[in-house]
């Protein structure tokens, strides 16, 4: 075969792009407040649906990424080449956006980019593909963009999540933001927001 | 840097590369007469974009930058499932995606596509080139020197 094919990306790549961005910054102003997320047609790769909406939208030549083992494959750094130009990292500390898929490990919180002092923003968002966004364990929300208290119960995330989270919280400024997507669906867990009950 | 291409990948860039320069008329004017189109998919684009012009110059034939020149590209898959990429200079998006669909449909018929759009296109090209480089000759002057003062 003369050609690779790497898949398609957006159908209408602006317009698409701009309702994923706008989806992924509601979620990220009201933490725990499930966005409807458009998600990308083709389902050629093992990067499939949510993960390919946030990932075209979001990244660049400029944003290195992190992809878990099951997202590693020729195919998908192919896609991610051809359509974004971003760079693969094997290190998630190295990385501003690290995608996970479906059934593969979180990596550990603290293992990724924190931000500095100086610049918090240059931590590492996390993007992370979970069975379903309800009937999992729930979760009490308080902070910034919640007006009192909010519930969440997200299935699939780790057993230790909530202590991660606790340290996360800690180090504010600094910390890691997280984007947890299933079903069409974006919830936003920014650094601020912080899990009173489990 | 040298890299070995296989004849078919030099005739695929030899196609683009005809392709790409050829006049906007007449390669619209060659696809539109070309019959039985496949029905594409959009894979990326098409889009415009710069890309960075280099040049060579001086003795030592060091490069520098020229300037950006504007680029439309466009990457397709028709219905058999070829892909095809299609590069041109300027905004002109619909020559773009039809180069990718040509350069796409290039791989499964070669031989159909390369008689009816690109030895057709190339001729011209040709043609166009011999009159320049006439035109340029007719007004050629050649400046040499007679003598010399001496003393």
């Amino acid at each position: 075969m003369l050609s690779h094919d790497f898949g398609a990306g957006f159908a209408d790549p602006v317009r698409d792009a701009q309702a994923a961005f706008r989806a992924i910054l509601d979620a990220l102003a009201n933490p725990g407040m499930a966005q409807k997320l458009l998600t990308s047609g083709e389902r050629s790769t093992a990067l499939q649906g949510e993960l390919v909406s946030i990932l075209l939208t979001l990244s660049d030549h400029d944003t290195p990424i992190w992809l878990s083992p099951a997202l590693d494959t020729v195919a998908v750094r192919g896609f991610v080449g051809f359509h974004t130009g971003a760079p693969v990292v094997a290190d998630p500390e190295k990385a501003n956006f690290a995608f996970v898929a479906r059934g593969d490990d979180l990596p550990d919180l603290a293992s990724c980019n924190l931000g500095t002092q100086e610049y918090p923003d240059r931590s590492t968002t996390i993007v992370i593909e979970l069975l379903s966004l309800t009937g999992g364990a729930e979760l009490v929300l308080r902070g910034p963009g919640i007006a009192d208290t909010t519930t969440v119960a997200p299935q699939g995330l780790p057993q230790d999540f909530v202590a991660q989270w606790q340290d996360n919280r800690e180090l504010f400024p600094r910390g890691i933001d997280l984007l947890l997507v299933a079903g069409g669906e974006v919830i936003g867990l920014p650094r601020s927001t912080r899990i009173v009950e489990a | 840097m040298t890299s070995e291409i296989s004849a078919e990948q030099a005739a695929r860039k030899r196609a683009l590369d005809i392709l790409a320069t050829a006049p906007a008329k007449a390669l619209a004017e060659r696809w539109h007469a070309f019959g039985d189109k496949p029905d594409h998919q959009r894979l990326r684009g098409p889009e415009t974009g710069l890309v960075m012009v280099r040049g060579r110059a001086g003795g030592g034939g060091a490069p520098f930058n020229l300037g950006e020149a504007t680029v439309s590209r466009a990457s397709v898959r028709i219905v058999t499932g070829e892909v095809g990429h299609g590069y041109c200079l300027g905004r002109d998006l619909d020559q773009a995606e039809a180069i990718a669909v040509i350069d796409a449909l290039r791989q499964r018929d070669a031989g159909r596509v390369d008689a009816e759009i690109i030895a057709p296109l190339e001729t011209l090209i040709v043609e166009s080139d011999v009159t320049r480089k006439n035109e340029t000759a007719a007004t050629r002057v050649d400046f040499f020197t007679m003598v010399r003062g001496d003393n």
